[in-house]
């Protein structure tokens, strides 16, 4: 028997020797695909080139030319309001030299596109950004070569126009269309084809209109829950108010006579309705969901965020153990950190659609993880996975896994009860809240300390997290496969091994720290179903220390920028905290009064993606303990830019949700059940408070590696909020939400 | 049973359960994508339509109350080649980042500006308060409103309608 | 019911009354010497302790919803306060000196609030209830004066009241007040507990209740004999909260005190209207005092003690879709998805609308109410309950509202629905 030493890791991985995997974790984990959420993601084929291109390294899995010279470009991540399809069409255009609209991109599709694992992590740039890159560039390489065949000179001697022809000296010029029907792409990329200088640029750089807005503002078709099948059938899932709950339906010959009922199925526990009409199937769904219900699994702990953690047995982990002579400490300081669980809260409940015909099922999904939805629904159903193919249609935005992958697997299931038909199944509201995977939990416990020259000495970091990646690889990661008879078990939860980390995710700081403790306590068991929010873990550990290095600033007496400067190397850090502090003018802040203030945050996400700086001016009302930020700047260095605009739009849109998770939210329950039910238990932030502005700095880093972006402005955002209400209040709040009733509470009569 | 609607000027005769929503109603039987399903409980405004050039939660809009009504939606306003003022707006600016709010955006916005050409950057803030983004794009959108105004008050007429 | 009429009504006499009572008494019953301005107290004038009894003494009285205008800072004023005799502006209570009360003294301050006299010596007018004020003792209204001059000063001027023509005139006032300001302190009820005195001295006096829940007479004063017999606020009718109560048997102190608290019990409605505001004050107050509130409301209502009665919910659905099939139409698709069984309020153990007290009351003021202006979560939630006043017309309302009260009770119906849907037809859409 042989076995698959890449497997063979993978097992050694989850049978708990992650200690030492940290050790043997080289570049190549750095760059986990989709950040290592999900299944693992395709095996490297060739290590030496960059991006997802190790694990595809044929040119023709990326990119086709067709005889007209136009190209069609292979992703195998996906849009998910991110603008990835604009930026990676930008790249692949820059480096083919045609013109955006000569490009045309396909976003994942089993049967179409290269595997690249999850859409996650702020890896779509990182990944696909830098393999479509190369690509474009090897396939503009053997344009060239081709041209310069065609035209009888040297390969030196032609130069692409940018209109898809080259040119030769001579003024004479062949067009991509003619060179294509004799152009093999088939051939493996190499990893130094010649790529085009930032001073030539023509697309990449420039902030090109995204290209799915215009259907957007129109009323186009541009969602799944946009799709309409000939013969679509509408379908609900029938359940109980939220995770756990068990309802306890009338007899099923009481159900199959109501009437608009086109089919009832039933698979142990998991019940759904099908109907011809959307407005039947609620119908149904609802008058079946009035049954009553039981909790078929341990009561939902109650109490606060820290005790329930530590209540549970964790496995703790080192995460940085670094000693090094410094001074004697003259001044310590102690802090506990906590966030509450959080809701994704994307705005359209998760819809999929499926339909099995001619023995082949096709499911539409706007799942993170289209190749994963394939492989669960195979699990699941138990069919071979050449007989499914999953395809990539935009949802409502996820931030990280809501019910995209269990809808999914339902629609699946549900299809196979009704061949050839297609069936279109989308969450309720409700279900969307009290079924789908939350934001964990989290705690950190600082303590560091200070010597007299006012330099951090000592430095310890405690996180206790449930793991983040609950991504589901096979049928037990799915509501349904836990439903049906016989169940699937409910894997077991596993940390992401550093440098991704994901509890642990940036609880290292980038900091210049003489001596550094950090301890991830992974707590495995998990009593309310968790799995990825947009950041993981990085969210509470940057607020972590992002609100430390503030209290010591505070204790040596120094200016918050200036402390951070004091303790940063990093030339990149330096600069987004200079120029965004610059923006916004931090050297000349004033308070005009009392409860105005000032804060900022900084970090560099998982301290290998972007770097984002982040400052904010406060008002804070003593009297409703309403926060009002007044104005945000930033900066961020994501490598180089490719969308400048798109850039700035991912960071305010990662501002605004970070202040909206900081400053109000918090899922509720009591033993039973999930009490945020609605938009009214679960209150997002609205227009009248955010921000009166934002100004974001995308920073000029020409020829560096792409960054992904998506993600780093949250944690510094929560942050430099904290900062900021410290710096106007006095008061250091420590415990997410920084919620009008805590606030008040605290300052009202200060 | 039979409901006459009157969507975006034209005269449709819909068969369905008078009790319907007219959320179901438009994607379901007459095609139109603009208003999105989004909470079903008059919370979020991502299905927010003109009602008699008022904005309105069509999840929460029984068609029986709908006669003899005048309804618009996203796709009345303009499409991908010819933008009304708002939803040109809205493109200039990219105020959008999933998007799927964004048509329910716009039909608030409209409703607004079809009264109100001028309206303070506080009148808007108050006005769009019904409707919930996630993505955060809410910085933008308010650009996009302000900036839609700008034009319209400059031409000195109202929100217009195709 | 025509407001105009009975507002005209109520005017006419009112003027007639303080006429005939200005003329009765010699201008030095109307007098009322100015109180010399001071400088603003420092923060440091005030001691921590009286300071946080006053926040929990404001909360009570509930200052910052009369005295904060929509999105306006609080306590800084200008909140339109409709009246039967013209719009009245609430007054800016931050310490600003020139635009708030920065220059009132404590005696200043003590005299506005319990003989509803400005500093100055103007009369205020009684929305300002001092007819409750006046009971509250020296050493909280010291505690008020702490709390409110450490707040942050707020520069804003308010506009000038829109009064009917004549009653801009504030000397009447004081004819006003001979009639209807009672003054006097409060006078524990011997043989009564601690916390049940303590609970009526909050109720009659700074928590002003029968302010909303007493009526009033013509003159707008509130009637004596019929305290807690039911009010009118904001085109919403306040319940009585005596044993005419039409929940009456369903209150107990624990529902009572979890209403006030949460605005919530599981076993009545959410509090709303002019009430929404109330409970979320109190959900800042010590539960002690809302314990006692809650005790002395139960006594007034006859519920001193009693365990909670529910009976069973009522639903005629198929009766009343018989008799009301638009109605029941309208239910289904603009209702249902919150208030039917099977919704996602209903699994989350959501009382049925047999259980509102709206829904029983006799009057459909107060469902037509929350139908046509919603029901707003507190601070910036959104809404528990959007408006439905853009989508549907008066008698679409109207026929709903049969609908729901015939399904969800066995009283008569209700009188003219259509004209309590016009009623509560939010004031910019009329």
């Amino acid at each position: 028997m042989t076995i698959d030493p890449l497997l063979s890791r993978r097992s050694f991985l989850a049978s708990g020797g992650i200690v030492v995997a940290f050790a043997l974790a080289g570049p190549a984990l750095g760059q986990l695909a989709g950040g290592g959420e999900g299944s693992a993601g395709p095996p490297v084929l060739n290590p030496s080139l960059p991006g997802s291109l190790k694990s595809s390294p044929y040119l023709d899995s990326w990119i086709q030319i067709d005889p007209e010279g136009r190209a069609t470009v292979f992703t195998g991540k996906a849009e998910l309001g991110q603008g990835i399809r604009t930026a990676l069409m930008q790249v692949a255009a820059e480096e083919l030299d045609l013109p955006p609209r000569s490009v045309t991109l396909v976003t994942v599709d089993t049967s179409r596109t290269p595997d690249e694992g999850l859409t996650a992590g702020s890896h779509s740039m990182q990944d696909s950004g830098a393999a479509i890159r190369n690509a474009a560039a090897n396939v503009r390489m053997h344009l060239e070569r081709s041209a310069a065949k065609m035209l009888g000179v040297a390969v030196d001697a032609v130069v692409t126009q940018g209109d898809g022809t080259i040119t030769a000296r001579d003024g004479r010029s062949v067009s991509y269309a003619e060179i294509a029907a004799s152009l093999s792409l088939h051939v493996e990329a190499i990893a130094d084809a010649p790529r085009r200088q930032a001073g030539d640029f023509r697309t990449m750089g420039t902030n090109v209109p995204r290209l799915d807005i215009p259907a957007k503002t129109t009323g186009g078709a541009a969602f799944i829950q946009d799709m309409r099948l000939p013969g679509m059938l509408h379908a609900r899932v029938v359940r109980g108010p939220s995770e756990g709950t068990r309802l306890l339906l009338p007899p099923e010959a009481e159900i199959r006579a109501m009437p608009g009922l086109f089919k009832f199925v039933r698979n142990g526990n998991f019940q759904a309705v099908l109907a011809e009409r959307e407005w039947d199937a609620i119908g149904l769904m609802r008058a079946l969901q009035a049954s009553p219900f039981e909790l078929a699994r341990d009561p939902f702990p109650t109490g606060a965020v820290g005790e329930t953690l530590k209540g549970l047995p964790s496995r703790d982990i080192r995460i940085v153990d670094v000693h090094q002579p410094a001074g004697q400490p003259v001044k310590r300081l102690s802090s506990r950190f906590s966030r509450p669980w959080l809701s994704h809260g994307s705005i359209g409940p998760s819809c999929a659609l499926a339909m099995f015909d001619h023995d082949l099922l096709t499911i539409w999904t706007h799942s993170q993880g289209t190749f994963d939805v394939r492989r669960v629904a195979a699990d699941l159903l138990g069919m071979s996975i050449e007989k499914i193919r999953a395809i990539h249609v935009e949802g409502s935005g996820c931030y990280g896994q809501n019910g995209a992958d269990d809808v999914a697997a339902e629609a699946a299931l549900l299809a196979l009860q009704v061949p050839g038909r297609p069936v279109r199944l989308q969450w309720m509201r409700e279900q969307e809240f009290g079924w789908e995977p939350l934001g964990p939990g989290m705690i950190t416990e600082l303590s560091a300390g200070i010597d007299a020259n006012n330099r951090i000495v000592e430095w310890r970091h405690e996180v206790w997290s449930n793991p983040h990646n609950n991504r589901p690889v096979n049928a037990g990661g799915v509501l349904v496969g836990n439903e049906v008879s016989p169940p699937f078990p409910i894997p077991e939860g596993k940390p992401i091994p550093m440098p991704e980390g994901d509890g642990s995710r940036n609880s290292n700081p980038l900091y210049d720290l003489p001596n550094m403790d950090v301890v991830y306590h992974f707590v495995k068991d998990m009593p309310i179903r968790v799995s990825a929010l947009r950041s993981l873990g990085a969210h509470l550990n940057v607020f972590s220390i992002e609100s430390m290095f503030d209290e010591l600033a505070d204790a040596a007496g120094q200016d918050p920028l200036a402390f951070r400067l004091a303790h940063m190397a990093d030339e990149r850090a330096r600069q987004v905290m200079r120029s965004a502090s610059g923006a916004f003018g931090w050297k000349d802040r004033k308070k005009t009064g009392q409860f105005h203030g000032f804060g900022m945050g900084f970090a560099r996400y998982k301290n290998l993606g972007a770097h984002c700086a982040v400052f904010l001016e406060v008002a804070v009302n003593q009297d409703t303990g309403r926060i009002s930020v007044r104005r945000a700047a930033a900066s961020v260095d994501c490598g180089e830019p490719v969308s400048p605009d798109g850039i700035a739009n991912q960071v305010e849109g990662a501002i605004i949700q970070s202040l909206s998770w900081c400053t109000r939210e918090a899922v509720t329950n009591t033993g039973t059940l999930r009490t945020s039910f609605d938009w009214s238990e679960y209150p997002i932030m609205r227009f009248l408070d955010v921000p009166e502005s934002i100004e974001v700095t995308v920073e000029k880093q020409s020829g560096q590696p792409f960054l992904g972006v998506a993600e780093c402005g949250q944690g510094p955002a929560s942050a430099a909020l904290a900062n900021a209400v410290a710096d106007a209040t006095g008061v250091r709040f420590r415990d997410m939400p920084l919620s009008p009733e805590r606030v008040r509470a605290a300052i009202v009569t200060l | 049973m039979t409901s006459y609607l009157n969507v975006n000027g034209r005269q449709h005769a819909v068969e369905a359960d008078p009790a319907t929503p007219l959320l179901y109603v438009l994607r379901g039987e007459l095609g139109l994508n603009g208003a999105k399903y989004g909470c079903g409980l008059g919370q979020c405004g991502a299905c927010t339509v003109m009602v008699d050039g008022k904005a309105v939660f069509s999840c929460l809009m029984p068609v029986r109350a709908l006669a003899g009504r005048a309804i618009t939606t996203i796709e009345g306003l303009g499409d991908v080649t010819t933008p009304n003022p708002v939803q040109q707006a809205f493109q200039e600016v990219q105020a959008a980042q999933c998007g799927y709010c964004i048509a329910g955006m716009i039909m608030r916005a409209q409703s607004l500006l079809e009264t109100n050409a001028a309206p303070s950057d506080e009148e808007i803030r108050v006005h769009m308060q019904p409707n919930l983004c996630r993505c955060g794009t809410h910085s933008r959108i308010l650009r996009a409103v302000r900036s839609a105004s700008d034009k319209l008050s400059l031409k000195g007429s109202p929100a217009g309608t195709k | 019911m025509n407001i105009g009429r009975r507002h005209v009504q109520t005017l006419l006499s009112g003027l007639a009354v303080s006429a005939l009572c200005g003329g009765l008494f010699a201008a030095w019953y109307v007098y009322e010497p100015a109180l010399d301005r001071i400088s603003r107290p420092e923060r440091s004038a005030f001691d921590m302790g009286t300071v946080k009894k006053g926040e929990q003494l404001a909360t009570v009285g509930d200052c910052i919803v009369c005295h904060t205008a929509g999105n306006g800072p609080p306590f800084a004023g200008s909140r339109p306060l409709p009246t039967p005799f013209g719009t009245l502006y609430s007054t800016n209570i931050t310490p600003d000196e020139r635009t708030g009360i920065g220059n009132w003294s404590q005696e200043a301050f003590a005299r506005a609030l319990k003989q509803g006299v400005s500093r100055d010596g103007s009369h205020l007018y009684p929305a300002l209830p001092y007819e409750h004020f006046t009971h509250v003792t020296d050493d909280d209204i010291r505690s008020l004066y702490a709390f409110l001059m450490t707040r942050q000063a707020v520069v804003a001027d308010v506009p000038e009241n829109k009064l009917l023509p004549g009653l801009g005139f504030r000397p009447l006032l004081a004819g006003w007040k001979m009639l209807f300001l009672h003054r006097g302190g409060f006078a524990p009820l011997a043989g009564k507990t601690e916390a049940w005195n303590r609970g009526k001295y909050l109720v009659d006096g700074l928590a002003h209740c029968g302010g909303c829940h007493t009526p009033r007479n013509i003159a707008g004063g509130e009637k004596r004999g019929s305290e807690f017999a039911g009010g009118l606020a904001e085109g919403w009718i306040a319940p009585p909260l005596d044993r005419s109560n039409p929940s009456a048997g369903r209150w107990t102190e624990a529902s009572l005190f979890a209403y006030l608290k949460n605005a919530d019990n599981g076993s009545h409605g959410i509090a709303g209207g002019p009430m929404g505001p109330v409970a979320e004050g109190l959900s800042k107050l010590d539960d002690a005092d809302v314990s006692a509130i809650a005790l002395y409301i139960a006594s007034v209502m006859g519920r001193e003690g009693a365990t909670p009665d529910d009976g069973p919910a009522i639903d005629n659905a198929q009766s009343a879709s018989t008799k009301h099939p638009e109605g029941a139409d309208l239910f289904r698709g603009a209702c249902a998805a919150c208030h039917e069984p099977g919704s996602a309020m209903s699994q989350q153990g959501r009382l049925p609308l047999s259980a509102l007290t709206s829904v029983r009351m006799a009057d459909p003021a107060n469902a037509a109410s929350a139908v046509m202006m919603g029901i707003p979560a507190p601070s910036g939630g959104g809404n528990l309950m959007p408006s439905f006043s853009s989508a549907m017309s008066e008698s679409q309302v109207a026929d709903l509202l049969q609908y729901v009260r015939a399904r969800f009770t066995n009283g008569s119906p209700w009188k003219d629905t259509e004209g309590a849907a016009s009623s509560a037809r939010p004031e910019d859409e009329r």
